[in-house]
């Protein structure tokens, strides 16, 4: 008994080192560069959704087919930790080729020398696509690092039915309401155990500095070269009206103040609140979640002295340590162009950068499911201050988000939410 | 002297490990109800704890796009790897901890706690130009290498912990009986050892299966990625997800650890010793 025991332990451990053997030769084992034969790239892409996923993986897998000199391998990263898994990429000179992630987190690598700069490896063509403010977004030190192809503008996706019996007409595509309507019509949207808005406030900073430009509302200011925070009129007005419209007006449900945009669905689609303003992606969730029978429409941003909002688009980019920019470059354009740009789009719901993109998802939706809205939207996006500032991750962790909570909370004032913002960022700008 | 509790106080003492035992199943009971439920009724108002229209299309759609069934087996080959080194390593490691007490021994079992400190962040760009150079980086190997040595420091104070509470009078009356060092081991220790060196290869197992951020950052190749690393991508931005293909993934990768304990369950109990020795 005793002796088989122990010949069982034997065995294992014989397993165990032989299997460590074999699970040695499970990989590559390594980096070495291949001389010869096709050059090889690795693609890290950032998308998630299904149909979205599906359309990434058709485009590299029909690149490889029509390119057998140069592939591309397709990796599946992920957004919560994209950030750890490139640094540590960068840091231990083993980056993918190419990059998937968004303006204002790939700023950090731009300056610390990890990004190609792309001036001068993309075409006039697709260049001349991408609105200038949009490049704005990803312009580092006089750097392009990176290419912007979708975007998430801030709409409104509303219950129909409750629009029609409160009497409230939808607004064209083309012509959305102001802030002042958009307050009275979620009043008369309002009544017991029914809310006109749930603001889904769980990370409120950078929708609050995302819809500040509304009113040109900029937060972080640049003189002689030092940048700092301040909190004037144009940056409260977006929190006040947001505020009055839970603790004065109470057309909006302080229960979503906790809440991201998803877990609102619940209540939206049981009728207790009537409208989302979130992400024109939400779109989405309607389509895939929304019970049968519900009827939801999109409504273009809300105005205040202009719709601008922040863009913080998607991106592309090369990794500077890539042995092969070049390709890496060719397949951008491929990747990027308007067909493929449009059919990435769709699959994230988002809206593309490029203006021909933009055209053809709109023929290709027929404008349907918010399609028109979201292709109107992307006009109003454009480069917003906090997004090219040194310290902005770190100022909105420590200090914005936390006191935009106290404020919707009902804890602290309105100048207090200023001089806390302030404060701040005198703490973490350098 | 206590008496036996009152038919009153066992019904009580039953209804708490009732209410007990349902506070713990319950994230389990929900996460197999959320696994079948299809998208619309993932997002209703009152959520219903047996689905209305139950789908296995999660299961699919979890296979089908991130190859589960493949990052699951990854993850056996390397939590298993990783559980059976730890212990070979441990085993002699700690019995010689326990037994031959120095103050060299009290040192280094110091120190091998103190290195548990270091955060994870602050050594994976060093070991992974280790591994890198070693030609381990983006293997299997690597990773098991990697969560041998970071599972050694709690196992062996685990084991040597196990090792102190087998009485050293059955190793010396063995001895007396004529059994050599080996048989000793063989016949006296290693039997006793048994529910120390389960609950050492559970707890080395379990960390290994469920450790999600060296898998990310050591292992590149998409077919080589471990069964976290796979669940991750069905996260997207700020905390949405997918969430029908997540639950139905994270119950396979909760079902391991499940079996696991389900049939190791017995061998943990630590009662063999009782009565062995005398006084």
């Amino acid at each position: 008994m005793l002796r088989r025991r122990f010949r069982r332990l034997a065995a294992a451990a014989a397993v165990a080192v032989v299997g460590l053997g074999a699970l040695t030769a499970c990989g590559d084992g390594g980096d070495d560069e291949s001389t010869s034969g096709p050059v090889k790239l690795r693609f890290l892409s950032l998308a998630w959704q299904k149909e979205s996923l599906q359309a990434n993986k058709d485009l590299v897998a029909k690149w490889n087919a029509e390119h057998p000199d140069i592939q591309v391998e397709y990796v599946q990263g992920d957004w919560n930790s994209i950030h750890d898994q490139l640094v540590t990429s960068f840091e231990g000179g083993d980056a993918p080729d190419i990059v998937h992630y968004e303006a204002s987190a790939i700023g950090e690598f731009s300056k610390q020398g990890y990004l190609a700069d792309l001036s001068g490896l993309v075409s006039g063509d697709l260049k001349g696509q991408i609105d200038q403010g949009v490049w704005d977004t990803v312009t580092y030190d006089g750097k392009v690092t990176g290419v912007p192809f979708l975007l998430e503008s801030q709409v409104v996706v509303a219950n129909k039915k409750l629009l029609d019996a409160a009497g409230v007409a939808v607004p064209p595509a083309d012509g959305g309401w102001t802030w002042d309507e958009f307050q009275a019509n979620a009043q008369k949207l309002t009544k017991p155990g029914q809310y006109g808005v749930a603001w889904a406030l769980k990370s409120p900073t950078n929708r609050v500095l995302n819809l500040a430009l509304n009113f040109d509302g900029k937060f972080f200011y640049t003189d002689g070269g030092r940048t700092e925070v301040k909190v004037g009129d144009p940056e409260k007005e977006v929190p006040r009206r947001i505020h009055d419209m839970i603790y004065t007006t109470k057309s909006a449900s302080p229960e979503a103040l906790g809440m991201s945009g998803a877990d609102t669905l619940p209540g939206f689609f049981g009728g207790k609140y009537a409208m989302l303003p979130g992400s024109v992606s939400l779109r989405q969730q309607m389509v895939e979640q929304a019970p049968a029978g519900f009827e939801w429409v999109t409504l273009p941003p809300v105005k205040g002295l202009s719709s601008k909002q922040a863009a913080n688009p998607q991106t592309l980019s090369i990794a500077e340590d890539s042995k092969s920019k070049k390709q890496a470059a060719q397949f951008l354009e491929y990747f990027l162009n308007p067909a493929n740009m449009a059919a990435l789009a769709k699959g994230d719901w988002l809206v593309p950068t490029g203006r021909q993109a933009n055209e053809e998802l709109v023929k290709l939706t027929g404008g349907k499911q918010g399609w028109d809205v979201a292709a109107d939207s992307a006009a109003d996006l454009t480069v917003a201050p906090f997004q090219l500032a040194d310290g902005y991750p770190e100022w909105k962790t420590k200090y914005a988000t936390p006191a935009l909570q106290q404020y919707f909370a009902n804890k602290i004032t309105l100048d207090q939410l200023g001089t806390q913002l302030v404060d701040g960022g005198k703490q973490v700008l350098r | 002297m206590i008496g036996r509790p009152s038919r009153t106080g066992r019904t009580l003492q039953y209804v708490v490990l009732a209410g007990y035992l349902i506070f713990l199943g319950f994230p389990l009971v929900w996460l197999v109800s959320t696994a079948f439920k299809p998208p619309r009724e993932l997002v209703q108002l009152h959520p219903t704890l047996v689905p209305s229209n139950p789908t296995v299309q999660n299961f699919v759609q979890a296979f089908t796009e991130q190859e589960l069934g493949r990052a699951a087996l990854n993850s056996l080959q390397v939590s298993l790897a990783s559980a059976v080194l730890t212990v070979l390593v441990a085993l002699p490691a700690s019995y010689a901890l326990a037994r031959f007490r120095s103050k060299l021994g009290t040192v280094a079992l110091g120190w091998v706690l103190l290195s548990q400190l270091f955060p994870f962040v602050l050594l994976i760009i060093p070991i992974f130009l280790v591994l890198r150079q070693v030609g381990l980086a983006n293997t299997h190997a690597g990773l098991v290498v990697i969560y041998v040595v970071w599972a050694l420091p709690f196992a062996l104070w685990m084991l040597q912990g196990f090792v102190r509470n087998i009485p050293r009078e059955l190793e010396e009356a063995a001895s007396v009986d004529g059994a050599s060092r080996l048989q000793v081991l063989r016949r006296v220790v290693f039997p006793l050892l048994a529910p120390g060196v389960v609950a050492t290869a559970l707890f080395s197992f379990i960390s290994a299966w469920n450790e999600f951020f060296f898998a990310l950052v050591l292992v590149k190749t998409p077919e080589l990625a471990t069964l976290p690393v796979a669940l991750a991508r069905f996260v997207g931005i700020e905390g949405t997800a997918r969430l029908g293909p997540l639950a139905a993934g994270s119950l396979l990768a909760t079902l391991p650890s499940l079996i696991f304990f389900a049939f190791m369950q017995r061998r943990l109990s630590s009662g063999s010793l009782a009565g062995a020795v005398k006084g």
